[in-house]
């Protein structure tokens, strides 16, 4: 079995004695919630903290209050994937955010993983979630004790993609996070919480502690549908090698006034489809602005050779799954089967 | 000569009535399985264990120049270091390719070739210590590819083989190729290539070394052939064979993947003397990868000449193999790549010819089919085309011409029985194909395909006339039956099957069998659970030795019955006469009367499959008893706008002779299904080379259960398994194998099945999306309709042998083998005896006899 190295452990029961601990230690301390992304990356030795602080004993990080429709929704940080799943208010106010969630691993490691941890999930690349020694046989790489990318070696930058699944559907749902440290508390679009780039994708400092996820409340006047695709190999286990979350907001008479849509895992970040918006705003969501907006998703996604599928193949299902995810909040047939992908919540 | 080219099968067969052969009785460890009471190797415990790990090359070819273990002895717990020199001796699973060290001794030939080895009192410190070991090399130009092997003569990756840097080459012609393509109507020409995978067992391979005595040990491990690694270790460790004991422990899957000796096993020992402790390792999920022995990545070319009708005139196939840094199984996995093409239709000439290569990439070896289902991928795909092209059915082209039972084929194969075209019949009719196929809309489509396999490979893997399965029975006062047996149960339920042949002889309940297998000090000899030969050859010697032990207890139960021994019934624990009923003795009474009469109770059983009758070089690899038989209907959607595709049902009839118990034959069926459709859809043991102007790594791509993609219960599509019983007179109780013939008709039924659904041929295995998604662009181009390898590499398969068919009126002999001439008390030839010659010229010729 690959083995983890040596570190200190603590287990706070407060988020403030948390954010002290990670003062204190600097960036040789490392939060950890469920375990499910750190654990494995540190027996293979990606991240190698001196010390560990789980925050699966503090009380106020956990909980889903999403009982009044018209309120603003708060997920605590270290809420357990399963218990979000397993949630029939999220189904009927998210059921996009429930279906993204769903999908996510397998349902054991749904039992240990947390939305936090999801959100703030390591970016992934086939050179890198490798073990130390299969690394040192590529000399390592650019994230993570070498210096070149081996998937653009050209690239000054690491192309390591966001492979949470929850990040892009909360983004287009227009989700905000809060976070604490030593030095107080601030709350920020979650579309902010992260960078273009592989390695440093995280824009929040590493003593900031995610403690919870905050969903706008539905206003009287819109309507928002939602919507969201997974491309992968598999029925579970697998992380995406693709996907597109699309939130839509539609006045009385059906007519758009808003849509945010979010591409993951063919860039370092939740991808914005920046322009989906002007395209689809003032009219009723039609084939041809679907259409169009699949078009735009493909030539802003960049899917690399560094996940499972072949890159270009990846490319042509951007504008598929795009296309499919619109079509469905249209109300119109969508095309794909879905055999690899879940569609049940 | 008529003797040998056809042989009475298909007798009625006296089967027993027992209670558990031919019932879904209830597996021997069953239980203990599903409630974790089962010990696996990594399970077992002892005072004092230390843990092993291995030190990996991190480079794919090149010279050691050093190995510092200063920073290792510094971790806590270190307890001591190995490098190759201690065990400077070779070893291989074949006699002619021993070309392992247990360590590498200055050259390593890819990522993942063990260099050293260090212990440590915790796992953690062994794995922590092991990251410390410094290695530094010298690196040498790599080979990643047949390609790259053939065209790059050096460096040499072995200093031994057929030459440069391919291992083994072969061409074989049986009867008049050239008249055969004349005599064509149509002449079909494919270019097919099937990828690399491994087997993916649950159970990471696992060791545990005990030292008792002195210079005694006893190696515990994960291994299908517990024979073959006992004389691995005699060999390295330099110990007399009966100085090391080994027990195979129960395997969480096998597939092939641990019937070689392997490295960890051999470096386990020699520490475990070293240090004078238990010596533990449990391989990591990237090591099983770097272990490997799994499928061979072949390409192929298939040219055959066909009549209007479908016959075959004619084949000539080729197949390259890519086969990794080492030879393992590599020579007989060359000839099996063509030696099967025979044995399903008539085919009357055919011509072989196959190049295994060394690349520096983990070596390739047997898998579940061993060297099979790549050539029947290609050839059940070519059918269904040559079908399509000749108007015919493909099902009804396949029912036209089925070989013969009791055949000799074109190669030189004795057949058995044959239920073929029962099976066709069931997966036709079970899916609804004379209906259905080519009628269902766009995007849906059925395939067929069939395959055949061995029951038990008819040579041992070393040169001997020894029994190839024994079975010893100890009966005592008790009532209870204690079955030895070298045996090993690799999660194919084998040891049921020899307890319930043996109970069901005897008249006793399973639960009177104790079962004592795969231990080298008190099991007889058993080959191993590879080629499936278990049911059949342990199987046939369980009944000798059963059979054996009824006659002794009732000559000695007669006599005190005043009956006859025939008249005596073994059922229900008792044994009694069949016209007085009441007239009997209980079991236990009866192996008392048994033990008084003849003294302490004991009977041995032992198998040899009969002579093939081939004689060529070459000839060793392909005989078996008889061989199993299986077709496939696979009904498939396919979405045309991206190429995914989704399997919804597989129809599946296999030809099981008679099942000893049904049970674990669907769940062989099922489990093969599951493996095949792997295979067919992702599963690909494929690696990366950096840009060579950055870089010298050749790395496997993806070493971990995650990311080598293999289909969960979610891609499992419903299976319709059908049994066909016709029972053959060489299996005990007529039973066949069924641990991997069904795996061979699932890949091409799936290429088949997409083409039906929507017109475009992929001829390469895993089968992508993206495959789908191009040759469908390119068909809407008008440009052909396919996803596929455009040709064959060129190689030079050296001089062919030229063996005259039995229709030819040929001896099994090559006409042209200035080689031959051996004893006549030789055994035909496998692809290991074929290179006795070569190996008794080796210094390190692993040969035991003459
Ligand atoms: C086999 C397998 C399959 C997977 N499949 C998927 C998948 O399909 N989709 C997917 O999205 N993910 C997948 N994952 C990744 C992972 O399981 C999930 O993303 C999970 O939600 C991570 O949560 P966690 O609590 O376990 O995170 P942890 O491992 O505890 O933490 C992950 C990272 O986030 C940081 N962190 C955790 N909590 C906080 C916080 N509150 N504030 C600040 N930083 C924090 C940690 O320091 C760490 O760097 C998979 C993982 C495995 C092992
Ligand atoms: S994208 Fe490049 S730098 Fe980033 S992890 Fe992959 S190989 Fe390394």
């Amino acid at each position: 079995m690959l083995r983890l190295p040596r570190f200190h452990f603590h287990i706070p029961d407060s988020t403030r004695e948390a954010a002290s601990i990670l003062a204190a230690e600097g960036p040789d301390a490392r939060l950890v919630a469920g375990g499910t992304d750190l654990w494995p990356n540190m027996k293979r030795r990606h991240q190698k903290p001196a010390t560990v602080v789980s925050l699966m004993s503090i009380r106020d990080l956990q909980g889903i209050d999403l009982a009044e429709p018209s309120a603003e929704a708060r997920i605590g940080a270290t809420t357990l994937l399963g218990d979000l799943v397993r949630s029939s208010a999220l189904r009927e106010r998210f059921p996009a955010l429930a279906r993204a969630i769903s999908s996510i691993s397998s349902p054991p490691l749904r039992q240990m993983g947390t939305l936090g941890g999801n959100i703030c999930l390591d970016t992934r690349c086939t050179y890198y979630n490798q073990t130390e020694d299969w690394r040192r046989a590529i000399d390592y790489c650019m994230k993570e004790d070498g210096s070149v990318c081996w998937v653009a070696p050209s690239s000054s930058r690491c192309w390591a993609h966001a492979a949470s699944d929850s990040a892009p559907i909360l983004a287009a749902l227009g989700a905000r996070v809060r976070l604490q440290s030593a030095e107080g508390e601030r709350v920020l679009a979650l579309t902010e919480l992260y960078r273009d780039d592989g390695i440093d994708y995280l824009a929040k400092r590493p003593d900031e502690i995610v403690t919870d996820v905050l969903l706008p409340g539905a206003s009287d006047s819109q309507t928002c549908q939602s919507s969201f695709w997974k491309l992968r190999r598999r029925g579970s286990i697998d992380f995406a090698v693709l996907s597109v979350a699309a939130a839509v907001w539609t006045d009385g008479k059906g007519i758009v006034s808003d849509a945010r849509i979010f591409l993951g895992a063919v860039g370092s970040r939740p991808v914005p489809v920046a322009g989906a918006t002007e395209i689809l705003r003032g009219r009723s969501l039609t084939e041809d602005g679907i259409a169009e907006v699949a078009g735009l998703a493909r030539q802003l996604a960049t899917p690399m050779d560094n996940t499972d599928f072949k890159a270009q193949w990846r490319g042509l299902m951007t504008a598929r799954y795009a296309e499919a995810a619109l079509r469905e909040i249209a109300g119109l047939e969508t095309q794909i089967p879905p055999p690899h992908h879940s569609l049940q919540p | 000569m008529e003797d040998s080219k056809t042989r009475k099968v298909g007798a009625a067969y006296d089967s027993t009535s027992g209670r558990y052969v031919g019932r879904p009785f209830r597996r021997v460890d069953g239980r203990d399985k599903v409630t974790g009471v089962t010990r696996f190797a990594d399970d077992l415990d002892f005072p004092r264990l230390c843990h092993l790990r291995l030190v990996r090359s991190r480079i794919p070819h090149g010279r050691i120049t050093s190995i510092d273990f200063t920073q290792a002895q510094r971790v806590e717990g270190f307890l001591g270091s190995l490098v190759g020199s201690a065990m400077p001796e070779t070893f291989g699973i074949l006699p002619v390719s021993q070309d392992e060290h247990a360590l590498c001794l200055e050259r390593v030939r890819f990522v993942g070739d063990p260099v050293a080895a260090v212990a440590a009192t915790s796992e953690d410190a062994a794995y922590e210590a092991a990251l410390r070991v410094e290695v530094d090399y010298e690196p040498l130009p790599t080979i990643a590819s047949v390609e790259e092997a053939l065209s790059n003569p050096e460096p040499r990756i072995h200093d031994y083989g057929s030459e440069g840097n391919i291992h083994k080459s072969v061409s074989l012609r049986f009867g008049n190729l050239g008249g055969g393509f004349d005599e064509a109507d149509m002449i079909l020409e494919d270019h097919f290539f099937y990828e690399g995978n491994n087997h993916l067992a649950l159970e990471q391979h696992a060791t545990v070394a005990v030292p008792e005595d002195v210079d005694r040990i006893t190696v515990y491990s994960s291994t299908q052939t517990p024979h073959y690694l006992h004389r691995a270790l005699t060999r390295v460790l330099g110990l007399a064979a009966s100085r090391i004991r080994v027990i195979a422990c129960p395997n969480g899957g096998g597939f092939g993947g641990k019937s070689d000796p392997f490295n960890h096993e051999i470096v386990a020992a020699k520490m475990a003397l070293e240090l004078g402790r238990p010596t533990k390792i449990t391989l990591d999920r990237e090591e099983v990868f770097y272990c490997h022995r799994g499928r061979h990545p072949v390409s192929m070319k298939i040219r055959t000449g066909f009549s209007k009708d479908g016959a075959i005139t004619a084949q000539h196939l080729q197949t390259a193999l890519d086969g990794g840094a080492y030879g393992s199984y590599g020579v007989a996995s060359t000839y099996y790549t063509g030696a099967l093409q025979t044995v399903t239709y008539s085919l009357p000439r055919y011509q072989f010819d196959g190049v295994r290569c060394f690349t520096n990439k983990p070596p390739c070896g047997p898998k579940r089919g061993h060297g099979t289902p790549q050539p029947r991928f290609g050839f059940e795909v070519h059918l269904d085309k040559a079908a399509e092209r000749l108007g015919l059915d493909p099902a009804d082209l396949r029912l036209a011409h089925l070989a013969t039972a009791g055949q000799v084929t074109a190669n030189w194969l004795r057949l058995g029985t044959i239920a073929l075209q029962r099976c066709i019949e069931a997966v036709v009719d079970g899916s609804g194909w004379r209906q259905r196929r080519g009628k269902l809309p766009q995007g849906r489509g059925l395939g067929l395909a069939c395959g055949a396999y061995m029951c038990g490979a008819g040579l041992p893997i070393y040169w001997n006339h020894l029994p190839q399965s024994a079975v010893q029975l100890k009966l005592d006062r008790s009532g209870g039956i204690a079955l030895f047996c070298g045996e090993t149960e690799i999660g194919q339920g084998s040891d049921s099957v020899l307890a319930a042949l043996v109970a069901d002889v005897l008249g006793v309940d399973l639960k009177d069998i104790r079962l004592c297998v795969a231990d080298t000090d008190l099991t007889p000899v058993d080959l191993g659970s590879y080629s499936s030969r278990v049911t059949l050859m342990a199987g046939k010697a369980a009944l000798q030795a059963a059979t054996r032990a009824r006659d002794l207890i009732a000559t000695a139960v007669a006599e005190r019955l005043e009956t006859a021994p025939e008249n005596l019934v073994f059922a229900n624990r008792q044994v009694f006469d069949s016209s007085d009923p009441e007239n009997g003795l209980s079991f236990e009474d009866a192996v008392i009367t048994a033990e008084a009469r003849f003294g302490t109770l004991g009977t041995v059983g032992s198998y040899i499959p009969p002579r093939s009758p081939g004689k060529y070089r070459g000839a060793g690899v392909g005989p078996s008893p008889t061989y199993s038989y299986s077709a496939a209907v696979i009904e498939v959607e396919v979405d045309p706008s991206s190429g995914i595709y989704r399997p919804v049902h597989v129809w599946l009839a296999h030809d099981i002779g008679r099942a000893i118990n049904p049970t674990l034959v669907l769940g062989q069926i099922e489990g093969s299904v599951y493996m095949g459709l792997g295979e067919a859809m992702m599963e690909e043991q494929a690696f990366r080379r950096l840009p060579r102007h950055l870089s010298n790594a050749l790395v496997h791509k993806m070493p971990s259960m995650l990311e080598y993609k293999s289909p969960t219960f979610l891609e499992m599509p419903e299976v319709t398994s059908y049994l066909i019983e016709d029972p053959d007179p060489e299996g005990p109780h007529g039973a066949k194998e069924v641990g991997q013939g069904p795996l061979l008709p699932v890949p091409p039924a799936l290429a088949n099945a997409i083409y039906d659904a929507v017109g475009v041929r992929i001829d390469q295995v895993p089968i992508q999306p993206h495959m789908i998604l191009q040759a469908l662009m390119a068909k809407d181009k008008g440009e052909e309709a396919r996803f596929g390898p455009a040709g064959f590499p060129q190689v030079d398969f050296g001089k062919t042998l030229l063996v005259p068919t039995p229709d030819e009126g040929g001896d099994g002999r090559a006409t042209n083998d200035s080689k031959k001439k051996r004893s006549s008390k030789m055994r035909g030839d496998t692809g290991t005896m074929s290179e006795r010659t070569e190996a008794l010229k080796r210094k390190d010729g692993a040969l035991t006899t003459k």
